[in-house]
């Protein structure tokens, strides 16, 4: 829907950008996340019946923000009347100074409170999935169908996911606040996986049907983008940012023919090279900062790939040393396989075999697609169509299992 | 302030650590106990004799029924508890943290429901 004298205004998306802003600081008022969901739907309820008549506010967020602070303080007084606890809540929200939070969308403390939002819904008291679907309703501002639609559940499991979480958080009473800095490091990473989570879901999409989810890439970007510019002296909040920019922009290329086209084949003129600017520019910077860590070295990685203006110009032994690099910081057998895969374009396919034999990463269907290529280079014939049948089987990605046959097809013949 | 629940759940009394290693825990649970206090955070604390000597009673019907053994049969009981008041969950959680190095298990935290003793 637009507003009138703005055709190019797309009202739900101002809400979706906005909701975190207004969630997280209703948040802080009002110490409850429900009280902050209800007020924030109203807000947006209100400004759907007076914005297509009246215009955009000068400040959306702004205009928010006051209009469901006030609907939630009337709401609470309404109900203190049957509950003295929230009479003191009110009172000490009232006797808060009046309308400090109207002031410019990038005032310190309107950050700080989605930064508070961000770390209470990764909290790792909660599970995976929860911190995801909290993240994406409360920060994102999808609606519980809209997240349920993009995890493939249906949408009264996403709704009781929510609903539980949220009443985990009120019960226990996890903290509304960025922690210290001695607690800082270990919970950045676990905010940072949990969006990479939501990314790779987008763009590896475990489910048959779809190849890639634009949407929950989209989602994951701007929330990336959010946390980047929330701890612009975290590089690996900028790390995490660059991957997912420099990985995206190749996602027109990555499928053709419901078929997952691997990064030699693909066609790079049809790379997003406007988002390869801005990843590479933001690799850069943050690896100035010399503190590198597993999300700036994969960017740093994928900056290699798309600086390659063919495939053939890849600068391999620099992506070797960055593995190297990666391997020492985090050194997990996927590390090594795709380390092993960089080794094979700079020492030949029998050194990368001898390294990936010693994997153990059975259950892993890259493990087995990697193989199978590294066989076929070999000409270990029957071995490779072994490893693609592995690999097909477990793979679950519809496009993914599209090329690892064609692949099986081409040496059956 | 919110009270939780860390509690400790061991296995049956056979897999129970020899008797030095048990001495070393329990001196290491009493300097946490006694940190706990001072710091104001302790509310109550204990460990249980084995699961052999419990007792069920159920008063849910006409007769009053009482049972030798626990609730369920099960590989691992409740084995001891510290009830301990806390500003928030991250607070309860680092207190768990210190009660699992000192008594060498893992610690479940539950908030209580009633928060009038805030």
């Amino acid at each position: 829907m637009s507003v009138a004298g703005h055709p190019d205004v797309d009202f739900d998306r101002v809400f979706r950008e906005e909701h975190g802003r207004v969630v997280a600081t209703l948040v802080r008022h009002f110490g409850d996340i429900d009280v902050a969901e209800e007020a924030a739907q109203e807000a947006f309820l209100i400004a759907l019946q007076r914005w297509p008549a009246s215009g955009l506010p000068p400040n959306p967020g702004g205009w928010l923000t006051t209009t469901a602070r006030n609907r939630a303080i009337d709401r609470i007084r309404r109900e203190s009347i049957r509950d003295a606890r929230h009479a003191q809540a009110v009172m000490l929200t009232l006797a808060g100074p009046e309308g400090t939070d109207d002031g410019s969308p990038d005032s310190s403390s309107l950050q700080d409170d989605r930064l508070r939002l961000i770390f209470t819904c990764c909290h790792p008291a909660l599970a995976t999935d929860a911190q995801v679907a909290l993240t994406l309703r409360l920060l994102g501002g999808l609606t519980a169908g809209e997240i349920a639609a993009a995890f493939l559940v249906p949408e009264a499991t996403m709704a009781k996911r929510l609903t539980r979480s949220k009443q985990k958080i009120k019960a226990n009473r996890i903290p509304y606040r960025v922690p210290t800095d001695a607690e800082l490091p270990n919970r950045l990473r676990g905010v940072l996986a949990t969006l990479y989570l939501v990314f790779n879901e987008g763009y590896l999409s475990s489910s048959a049907e779809t190849a890639i989810r634009a949407d929950l890439c989209a989602e994951a970007i701007r929330l990336a983008r959010i946390l980047a510019s929330l701890m612009p002296d975290e590089p690996e909040a900028q790390g995490l940012l660059a991957l997912m920019l420099l990985t995206d922009a190749r996602r027109a290329a990555r499928v053709a023919d419901g078929a997952l086209v691997p990064l030699p084949d693909q066609d790079r003129t049809r790379w997003d090279h406007e988002l390869i600017a801005e990843g590479q520019s933001v690799v850069r910077a943050c690896l100035r900062r010399n503190r590198p860590g597993p999300y700036q070295l994969l960017a740093a990685i994928n900056a290699v790939h798309t600086d390659a203006a063919a495939a053939a110009d890849t600068d391999w032994s620099q992506i070797v040393q960055l593995y190297d690099q990666l391997y020492a910081v985090a050194p997990t057998p996927v590390v090594a396989l795709n380390r092993a895969i960089a080794v094979a374009e700079v020492d030949g396919p029998a050194a990368a075999l001898a390294i990936v034999d010693q994997l153990d990463l059975a259950g892993y269907h890259p493990f087995h697609a990697a193989r199978a290529d590294l066989l076929r280079r070999e000409r270990r014939t029957t071995e490779a169509v072994e490893a693609y049948t592995r690999a097909i089987d477990l793979a679950t990605n519809s496009a993914e299992r599209a090329y690892l046959r064609s692949r099986r097809g081409e040496l059956q013949q | 302030m919110v009270q939780y629940l860390l509690s400790v759940h061991s296995t049956d009394a056979d897999t129970t650590p020899a008797p030095e290693v048990m001495e070393k825990i329990y001196a290491r649970v009493d300097t946490f106990n006694e940190e706990v206090k001072a710091s104001g955070n302790w509310v109550f604390g204990g460990g249980l004799h084995p699961v052999t000597t419990a007792t069920v009673v159920d008063a849910t019907g006409a007769d009053v029924v009482t049972t030798d053994g626990p609730f369920v049969e099960a590989k691992e009981h409740l084995g001891g508890f510290w009830i301990v008041q806390a500003d928030d969950l991250d607070e309860a959680l680092d207190l768990a943290r210190r009660g699992s190095q000192a008594c060498g298990g893992p610690v479940e935290v539950r908030p209580f429901q009633d928060d009038s003793g805030a």
